[in-house]
């Protein structure tokens, strides 16, 4: 019986690591300019946890095999080198692979979040709403007007709140469904929630940061492929939740220009 | 001192009547046996609530029977909408981390088990260990009653976030009184909890029989002593979240939401809360309540184990003292769940470091339950095969948190079915392991009967198998970007992912019939298994010196005296390879 639980055990562990071998189920490619960081991160981690995960099933699988219903007459014996031994191997090992990956980590962590964005960036503010997204863009003043939560108004298309009436600076403004930005270039993305939690999570672009009502979150990216990516929520916000999303449409910065003539055109 | 303290304590008289022994009991026998049936209770709907959620990720459009009885408005026509997913997941995740993973390790065994193995005859307070059960019992019933009423059930999700689950009707479905009754429920529960706790620390240190030095105490007493004390802190943050929770929602107040929302069209009369806050209060119970869980199920497997493997773990003061330091890192850690939450980013580095430190313990632990496997003499049974599973689940759930720990990874991996797979493993499968060894292992002293050996070990094979089928996909569909608490997967990105999740809905399927086994083992021994002997696993501690099931006083009115610590296996006793901890013989190493 014994023997099963170590066949059983073998097979299992070693079906379960082929498709990550395989890169069966992967993480879509990489469009951003910081991504790279995050996927060696990965493949380092995904390494060491699977050597870890490999190494201990079939240990445990080898040593049940083997001193499982053993007869009578078999002596208990002592692992080599007893508690002291195992203890110093796991601060050890686990202690500097731990600590490397704490230290190598906070490389790709500090890309996103520890460097400011460029002066030239272009600015976009998001705001998450029960299910939706919406985008707005500061128009030719370069200046976003200010928001009126109270003047939040679906029906008109009001979605920001904005008081084009009394606000010079909110006339000019294009607000979108869609995240349109220039390949190449970085986008520097001002984030707020309208209603409750929501999350923004580009799978591609290896961004995702949580909306958070009453906070005013930033973050910024570059992303060097063209092509159309969803925008997902994965902050439980609602019964809509499963559906919503936008689309993150990459475009060379001629295709840009246009789009963004035609949106203000269009306003 | 110990013996005096051990007597005045215990003055209730063996109870008469029906009511007194059976419902208002004040034996911590019976407290325990009673949440380990509240626990069976809450599994069980758990389970179901699985499966509905699972055929409804497949077949979202397909009429589930009888469903629509269950709530006309969530499934109409016996069509599950897509707020009814988010409410059945809701009540999913609050029965099994509440009324399931605190309860049966922790709450039953501890109450069982944790005063006989001291050598006491109850608890050090028996009548707030009668409250503490039954006020958990109340907050069940207060979470259940989401089910009947009108709004439904929350569709918040068990960490319940603030604005969400704070500024009510207007936010959603279930999110009126249905979400009243979830904070409410919940706060019963932390007072229940509570009371659990300091009950058992007292009897911990004060009852201990003559000779029970605090290293003399079987590693799952030391589980349950370590773990009260965590849940002490734990559920002492998370009872004044709930207060203030349910102030925003029907005083006025603003912890939790700032100003300026408009929900549903409606400017939100509220300002200068953060839900931030929330946050913070939620997990610094959180994941401390995430080794509440694990915790008893490490000690109750270590005392299974030792008992299977006919020798001692090669050291169990390195078992207690790793217990003692995940208990303590549990508290620097809660922040790995808020990386990207919008929270400062240098704390996420802060946050992150402890967390890779706890692999540390918990490696030296796993290591320790390897190398105590060489060269032993391992007794296969349904009571070892869970405890031996427990160590693969617990490997397997836990390398995925050398992912979790890291903010840059996290980016990647946060609320996708990856974060779902790791805390299913290493919370909820291995912890769930941990209960069915003990189970396996003490049902013959708890009911004076042994369980059905055959049909243990087809319900652990099936389980086994089962739930690794179940969970590891998980983590791919994570890898890949899927993310968790969709209720139906529409877009272009998910669809391709479905036929992964139909091999999971059918695995989650076979899994959870395969626990009808379990029930109907349980059921059928307790009125008809053949009888048990007082210790049928020649086992060490002091619950196997005493009649099967034990009397009213447990020790028959006398003080048991202890000469050994509970690992004497492998050695030559008059008995066997063993030294019971109460025998005064010397102990001589098996040569």
């Amino acid at each position: 019986m014994g023997k099963l639980f170590a066949v059983i055990l073998t097979i299992i562990a070693l079906v379960s690591a082929v498709p990550i071998v395989m890169h069966t189920w992967w993480m879509p490619q990489d469009i951003s300019a910081h991504g790279h960081a995050i996927d060696e991160q990965m493949s380092e981690t995904m390494a060491e946890a699977g050597f870890s995960f490999l190494a201990a099933q079939l240990l445990l699988a080898f040593f049940v095999w083997k001193f499982s219903n053993r007869k009578d007459d078999g002596k208990i014996r002592t692992f080599p080198g007893g508690a002291k031994g195992l203890v110093a191997a796991a601060f050890i090992l686990v202690g500097t692979e731990m600590l490397a990956l704490g230290v190598l980590g906070q490389k790709a962590w500090a890309t996103v979040y520890f460097t400011p964005p460029a002066a030239n960036a272009l600015q976009v503010q998001a705001q998450a709403g029960q299910f939706a997204f919406y985008f707005r863009y500061p128009g030719a003043d370069g200046k976003f007007g200010a928001l009126h939560p109270d003047k939040i108004d679906e029906g008109n298309q009001n979605y920001f709140g904005l008081d084009p009436a009394n606000d010079v600076e909110a006339r000019d403004d294009i607000v979108t469904g869609e995240l349109a930005v220039p390949v190449n270039r970085e986008v520097h993305l001002m984030m707020h929630a309208k209603d409750v939690g929501h999350s923004f999570y580009v799978r591609e672009l290896r961004i995702q940061q949580d909306f958070v009502p009453g906070l005013d979150l930033a973050v910024h990216f570059t992303a060097v492929k063209t092509g159309r990516y969803e925008i997902v929520c994965t902050q439980l916000c609602g019964l809509g939740h499963y559906n919503m999303k936008a689309y993150l449409n990459v475009m060379t910065q001629e295709d840009f220009d246009q789009w963004m003539k035609q949106k203000a055109s269009e306003q | 001192m110990q013996e005096a303290s051990a007597q005045q304590v215990h003055q209730h008289a063996p109870p008469e009547g029906f009511i007194r022994k059976y419902v208002f009991s004040l034996d911590h026998k019976v407290i325990g046996k009673q949440y380990y049936a509240l626990a069976l209770v809450a599994v069980f709907m758990g389970m179901a609530l699985s499966w509905l959620m699972r055929f409804h990720l497949i077949w979202p459009n397909s009429k589930i029977f009888g469903l629509e009885l269950l709530s006309k408005v969530g499934a109409p026509g016996g069509v599950m909408t897509p707020e009814y997913y988010l409410s059945l997941m809701t009540m999913h995740g609050t029965l099994m981390v509440f009324f399931v993973l605190t309860n049966a390790p922790f709450a039953a065994f501890g109450n069982y088990f944790l005063p006989i193995q001291i050598g006491a005859e109850d608890m050090a307070f028996p009548r707030f260990n009668m409250m503490s059960f039954w006020t958990t019992f109340v907050a069940f019933v207060v979470l259940v009653l989401a089910f009947v009423i009108p709004d439904g059930p929350p569709i918040s999700g068990w960490t319940a976030y603030a604005p969400l689950s704070a500024v009510g009707s207007d936010a959603g479905p279930g999110l009126g009184w249905g979400q009243n009754l979830w904070g409410i429920s919940i706060a019963i529960f932390c007072v229940g909890s509570l009371l659990g706790s300091l009950n058992f620390i007292a009897t911990t240190l004060d009852l201990r029989t003559k000779g029970m030095t605090l290293m003399r105490m079987p590693i799952s007493t030391w589980a349950w002593f370590i773990t009260s004390c965590i849940s002490l802190l734990a559920f002492a943050v998370l009872l004044p979240a709930c207060v203030l929770l349910i102030l925003d929602r029907v005083a006025g107040t603003s912890f939790f939401i700032p100003a300026g929302l408009v929900v549903s069209d409606r400017l939100q009369p509220h300002a200068g809360g953060s839900p931030l806050l929330w946050q913070h209060l939620f997990w610094f119970f959180g994941h401390p309540e995430v080794y509440i869980a694990i915790l008893p199920a490490m000690g109750i497997v270590s005392h299974v184990l030792i008992a299977s493997i006919r020798r001692p773990l090669l050291s169990a003061k390195v078992i207690i003292y790793s217990m003692m330091s995940i208990g303590f890192l549990s508290y620097m850690v809660w922040g790995h769940h808020m990386f990207v939450s919008g929270m400062n980013p240098f704390s996420a580095l802060m946050f992150s470091f402890p967390t890779l430190t706890i692999t540390i313990p918990a490696t030296i632990m796993t290591l320790i339950w390897l190398g105590s496997l060489y060269g032993a003499k391992i007794r296969i049974t349904p009571a070892s095969l869970f405890a031996l599973g427990f160590i693969s689940m617990f490997v397997s759930g836990g390398v995925s948190g050398f992912f979790l720990a890291q903010p840059s990874l996290d980016i990647v991996l946060h609320a996708t079915y990856f974060v779902v797979g790791h805390f299913h493993m290493v919370m909820g499968v291995a912890a769930i392991f941990g209960v069915f060894a003990g189970t396996y292992f003490w049902f013959p002293k708890m009911t004076g009967r042994m369980m059905n050996e055959g049909l243990g070990k087809w319900h652990f094979w099936l389980t086994f198998a089962g739930t690794y089928c179940i969970f590891m996909p998980f983590h791919y569909l994570g890898l890949i970007g899927n993310v968790r608490r969709y209720s139906a997967f529409v877009d272009d990105f998910l669809v391709p992912l479905l036929p992964l999740h139909k091999f999971i809905t059918i695995a989650a399927f076979v899994t959870g019939a395969a626990q009808f086994l379990f029930l109907i083992n349980l059921i059928h021994s307790r009125f008809w298994g053949q009888e048990a002997p007082v210790n049928p696993w020649e086992a060490t501690s002091l619950e196997w010196t005493v009649p099967s099931p034990p009397p009213f006083d447990n020790f028959g009115g006398k003080h048991p005296v202890v000469y050994h610590d509970a690992h004497q296996y492998g050695v030559k006793g008059s008995r066997g390879d063993y030294v019971m901890q109460d025998s005064p013989e010397t102990v001589v190493p098996e040569s």
